[in-house]
């Protein structure tokens, strides 16, 4: 039930606190953020369990952490440590260029992420629980995550529209699973939620989101490579909540000091780029 | 899931959405964020007086523990209308979320149970005069009724069944009935 919420990235007990302060409904126990996984490089793994553990015991609310891409060993082992959500993320370097885990053998809830229709729905085919569009992690820019975000809804919109005698081919072009597919066209909307994740920054850009459709929002490096973390968070929040009141998120976005600075597309290489990690 | 039961369902973000309304629902989600939410909108007041004016509210996992008097353990705000004491993601975290046929006095009997969905869920580990219990578990009380307060650890919303959302839609009904 984390719906309307914000889920923030921490990587300690003082972090997850503040993010529980400001008002998150999760944190995503991490050992680095994303913009340091991507300044830093190397092959980036599920974090130690002692820092995951160590937030649990901190914060009331439900804890995630993150495996690697079909790496279904991580995911048991994260499954054993107790955590609230595991998300199979493309933030950490792929562990099968094939094949995402099974999550249907799984208890715990797992959220993926999906840059169009097609890769919502075969994650959701596989057992996943909840879909982020990924947008671009640890960029603080938020143009990937609009991307994804009007992209699948557009497809959706798009799916509602066909007689049931085009679903199949449409199941074929989406490359998604049929049964779904026609759920969807009959639904006009993803059996499970869709947050947004992937680059948003400022109070306004959760708004963006969520006025564009999104059922809550992540913020990875956002908030904690910002200048004033717990004022920022906390404004992240009241926007998230009331995205569609204007004067209340030009109010809360006063002097929060400096957002993070943040990564134009062109600087990354399309090579860089991680939001096609997944298949 | 309300309009289906006959009634006109509108979202409350601000204190003053509540004039407008007959009953309220606090829904689940995260008990610690809606607390500092609430606060943060001055709606802690507001609901304490809608709530003692009679006003039907249903509280409903994290709802309930809004609601709720005394919860056990470290806790934000609550509006301590109703006379129980909660404990917290009493059946463990996530993973030990689970489905069960409840049932529920005057709603679902054991012939056909209600098919109760607990999520991170609350129970009332101990509940005052006032309160009358409308089921229970092993753990605790699990839905009840303090006049014009509905209770429930569970989420009732999750299910095509509509007759939690009923009967609080009938007590809403009964409230606004004059004398």
């Amino acid at each position: 039930m984390l719906k309307g919420g914000v889920i923030m990235d921490v990587t300690c007990v003082e972090h997850a606190r503040i993010a529980e302060e400001a008002g998150a409904v999760a944190v995503m126990a991490l050992e680095r953020v994303p913009a340091d996984i991507r300044a830093s490089g190397g092959v980036a793994r599920m974090a130690d369990p002692e820092i995951i553990s160590a937030i649990m015991e901190a914060v009331t609310i439900p804890v995630m952490a993150k495996c690697r891409i079909g790496h279904f060993v991580e995911a048991q082992a994260l499954e054993a440590l107790g955590v609230d959500y595991v998300d199979e993320s493309e933030v950490l370097t792929p562990a099968d260029e094939a094949n995402h885990v099974n999550k249907r053998e799984f208890t715990v809830p797992f959220v993926c992420g999906a840059i169009n229709l097609g890769e919502a729905l075969r994650r959701i085919g596989e057992g996943a629980a909840m879909i982020r569009t990924k947008g671009e992690a640890g960029t603080g820019n938020v143009v990937e995550a609009v991307r994804h975000m009007r992209t699948i809804n557009g497809e959706i919109a798009g799916l509602t529209t066909l007689p049931a005698e085009e679903l199949m081919s449409a199941a074929k072009e989406l490359r998604a699973p049929y049964d779904l597919v026609v759920e969807v066209a009959r639904a006009g909307k993803l059996p499970v939620v869709n947050f947004s994740a992937g680059g948003i920054a400022t109070p306004a850009d959760a708004a963006l989101m969520m006025q564009l459709g999104a059922d809550g929002v992540f913020v990875g490096s956002g908030i904690f490579k910002s200048e004033d973390p717990a004022l920022r968070a906390r404004a992240i929040v009241q926007a998230t909540t009331h995205y569609e009141d204007a004067a209340l998120v030009a109010e809360v976005s006063r002097g929060l000091g400096e957002a993070m600075r943040g990564l134009e597309m062109g600087e990354i290489g399309k090579e860089n780029l991680i939001q096609f990690r997944g298949w | 899931m309300v309009e289906r039961c006959g009634a006109r369902g509108v979202a409350i973000k601000r204190p003053s959405g509540l004039n407008d309304v007959s009953g309220l629902i606090i829904p689940g989600g995260e008990s610690t964020t809606i607390g500092k939410l609430i606060d943060e909108y001055g709606f802690t007041p507001e609901l304490k007086r809608f709530g003692a004016a009679g006003m039907p509210v249903f509280g409903t996992c994290a709802g309930l523990i809004i609601l709720s008097a005394r919860v056990k353990g470290r806790h934000g705000t609550v509006l301590g209308l109703a006379d129980v004491t909660v404990e917290r993601n009493a059946f463990g975290r996530q993973v030990d979320s689970f489905e069960r046929d409840l049932a529920v006095e005057g709603i679902a009997d054991e012939g056909r149970p209600f098919r109760a969905v607990f999520i991170r869920a609350p129970v009332m580990e101990e509940t005052g005069p006032p309160v009358e219990v409308m089921a229970s578990l092993e753990e605790g009380a699990v839905m009840a009724r303090q006049g014009t307060l509905l209770l429930g650890a569970f989420h009732p919303e999750l299910t095509d069944d509509e007759r939690i959302h009923r009967y609080f839609v009938e007590m809403v009904a009964e409230a606004r009935r004059p004398g």
